[in-house]
């Protein structure tokens, strides 16, 4: 793509250098004479803020290193002194949490751009896999990252995700205990905790040199898919994408800085701001915002499948929604790229769009809520009121034949109004049979379970002794809660990748392409002013 | 020497070959052996398991009181139970359970010996998503989980809620009178 190096050293100097290492010429090819598609968008300017936004968490968190002490009982209060003491502490550190969100917002931008466009597919496979292992190591070290100023939800939440590896079958404890260092997120965890997320960068700066070494190599994509055909189709990177991305990137850095100083902590959750507590668990524990689609997707198992428990399929679930990026470039059959000439995959994209945003917003409510219900929770109360009541022992031979002897007692009865049986050993027990007495029933309604359960404790207390025993029916109406949805979703999430992308490439009718695009522009008359 | 080169090379092997793949064999197994510290290290320190076992003096706690100890780093439940307590946990041993255990089972030590039915051992996270449940409250006078309202009996059983399992009993063995290890 680059072709034969346009670079001439002016200088004695440069061309001293130039024999001896061609670092000058090397800068020259990638980031001025290098040829960009004339017709990229905005949406191309992410990679720039990217870079940005890893020399900024590189920066700022080798100097809060320098502040920060990694010990069960300092680690919070240290990073209380950098927030207050420390010359610039309160920006170096806002900037540095805030910039975890900027990072991520951008690269999740990043990557539905390549998803639309097609950048995955060839020759820019490898390309997206680098991308996709940058990604998976910007999560890992965000993760770490989280844990270290040792609040309530980094300990927790280090807690849960730790504790997710003991899901798998036979090693997990293993696993488990030896990432941890110990039985339990202690003092070896954060130790190592910070350690890594100080290595991890600088091993995502060294795959974002091959992801640039791979883009430059292959070319960039372009908003309509097709190849370039000609020099006539490019412009040099420097100015024309310098400059643009330069641009972006200030708007980029303007909503930065709307976060750093006037609201630092609106993308943290406020629990954080409490001293770690292993005796006691937040009301609710949920990671960033980030990385809530994932957590979602986590939850959304709350079956079994055949001998994969609900755990462990969540686990991998989770794992494989980010491991089917991977394979994405062999999934995705379509010999069309760009899907502004594929009008179906476009309805399938956008639709996919709308379920990761809603997968993040089920991951940051309770499971158990309720969104929609087909009526009211209803229980009915039967019993008899000031009725005869006679207790009769039950005797089984064997507990085995505990059954057996509660019908028969229940036969001998035959003619009471109302009985219950009370199992109170393995072989014992007690018939109470009510006759006589006025038949009573109150039916309650109520907008949860735990509501009813209210509602018939109280009806249970104003009856009170007048009756022996009630028998009780519940109705539970068909609900649909957060976990349905999510599981609706994360069906979603994969069969866009498994089933539609693969189908669709071999079904849909592509769009077609103008002839202004799919045939070379000549020799650049039409681009006046380019 | 030629021939036997020839005839070496007939059966496709040669010395060469061999030197390779045992040189090889022997770098893989350097390189494992090279490896394993620096992987080994981050499991467990020997301070760390010496912490293993907790000790237990249960003279201090009443009839009614429970104390949490921590275990391995983890919180635990040394639960002195009231007769009232002991016969509800025994009078629902049949009742319907989401997770059916009786309460002999679960004071049970761990070296199988049956354990005293005063004393109930229980690790001290809720199945559902381990938060710390708490004590002698719920319909059941156990334990109730305020995360997301899993009722636990007096034996610590799972009465309601979205927990699957019981609350899980640590293991643990008298080693006098008034006393007991955990772990």
């Amino acid at each position: 793509m680059s072709g034969p190096s346009t670079y001439e050293p002016k200088s004695g100097f440069t061309r001293w250098l130039d024999k001896r290492l061609p670092i000058i010429r090397l800068g020259y090819d990638s980031f001025v004479a290098y040829p960009t598609p004339r017709n990229l968008n905005y949406w191309w300017t992410f990679g720039a803020m990217l870079s940005l936004c890893l020399i900024v968490q590189i920066v700022t968190g080798v100097v809060l290193a320098m502040h920060y002490v990694p010990h069960i009982n300092l680690a919070f209060s240290s990073v209380q002194r950098i927030d207050r003491d420390v010359p610039f502490g309160w920006l170096i550190q806002n900037i540095h949490s805030v910039g975890a969100s900027m990072f991520f917002l951008a690269v999740y931008i990043h990557m539905f751009r390549g998803l639309y466009y097609g950048s995955y597919k060839a020759p820019r496979e490898l390309l997206w896999i680098l991308g996709c292992v940058i990604y998976l190591l910007m999560v890992g070290t965000a993760f770490l990252g989280y844990t270290l100023p040792w609040g309530q939800m980094s300990f927790w939440g280090a807690t849960v995700i730790t504790n997710l590896l003991g899901a798998l079958p036979v090693i997990g404890e293993s696993i488990r205990n030896w990432l941890m260092g110990g039985f339990s997120v202690d003092q070896p965890t954060i130790n190592r905790f910070f350690s890594l997320h100080y290595l991890l960068p600088f091993v995502i700066a060294g795959v974002v040199a091959l992801h640039v070494w791979a883009l430059h190599e292959s070319g960039q994509n372009n908003p309509t898919g097709v190849e370039v055909k000609s020099k006539a189709d490019t412009v040099p990177f420097t100015p024309h994408a310098t400059m643009k991305d330069l641009f972006a990137t200030t708007l980029f850095i303007m909503l930065f800085a709307v976060f750093v100083f006037y609201m630092p902590d609106a993308l943290g959750h406020a629990d954080n701001y409490i001293p770690a507590n292993p005796l006691q668990t937040p009301p609710e524990i949920v990671p960033e915002w980030y990385l809530l689609p994932f957590y979602a997707i986590l939850r959304a198992f709350d079956f079994n499948i055949g001998p994969i428990d609900s755990k462990l399929a969540g686990v991998l679930a989770m794992f494989a929604a980010i491991g089917v990026l991977f394979v994405l470039p062999w999934l995705d059959t379509s010999k069309v790229r760009s899907m502004r000439y594929r009008p179906a995959a476009r309805q399938f994209f956008l639709v996919f769009a709308v379920v990761c945003f809603g997968l993040g917003w089920c991951g940051g409510q309770n499971p158990g809520n309720i969104l929609a219900k087909s009526g009211d929770f209803t229980a009915t109360l039967t019993w008899i009121q000031g009725g005869q009541v006679a207790t009769q022992p039950i005797e089984a031979q064997s507990a085995a034949q505990w059954e057996e002897a509660a019908r028969a007692a229940e036969q001998g009865a035959q003619g009471a109004a109302m009985m219950a049986v009370t199992r109170s050993g393995a072989t014992t027990g007690t018939l109470r049979a009510v006759s006589g007495g006025s038949p009573q029933t109150r039916t309650v309604r109520a907008a949860t379970t735990d509501e009813l359960e209210t509602e018939i404790s109280a009806v249970k207390a104003e009856v009170g002794s007048a009756a022996p025993f009630f028998t009780v029916e519940r109705y539970t109406p068909f609900t649909f809660t957060v976990t349905r949805l999510a599981q609706v979703l994360t069906l979603y999430y994969f069969l866009f990748f498994l089933i539609i992308l693969p189908l669709l490439g071999l079904r849909e009718t592509p769009g077609r392409v103008p002839d202004t695009i799919a045939k070379p522009v000549g020799d650049g008359q039409t681009q006046g002013a380019a | 020497m030629a021939g036997a080169a020839s005839s070496a090379h007939e059966v496709g092997e040669t010395r060469r070959d061999f030197i390779f793949i045992a040189g090889g064999a022997v770098a893989a197994v350097g390189a494992a052996a090279t490896v394993w510290p620096f992987i080994d290290q981050m499991n467990p320190a020997a301070d760390t398991r010496a912490l293993s076992t907790t000790e237990v003096d249960l003279t201090a706690i009443e009839p009614g009181q429970q104390i949490k100890v921590m275990w391995q780093g983890k919180p635990v439940f040394v639960r002195h139970r009231t007769p009232t307590e002991v016969a509800d946990a025994q009078r629902d041993d049949y009742a319907s359970l989401k997770d059916p255990q009786i309460d002999a089972d679960r004071i049970k030590q761990e070296d199988g010996q049956a354990g005293r039915p005063e004393w109930l051992v229980l690790q001290a996270s809720c199945t559902h998503l381990g938060c710390i449940p708490t004590f002698a409250e719920g319909a059941y006078h156990g334990w109730f989980c305020p995360c997301h309202g899993s009722v636990y009996d007096t034996s610590g059983r799972i009465r309601s809620g979205p927990a699957p399992k019981n609350l899980y009993p640590a293991p643990y063995v008298f080693t006098g009178a008034n006393a007991i290890r955990i772990g």
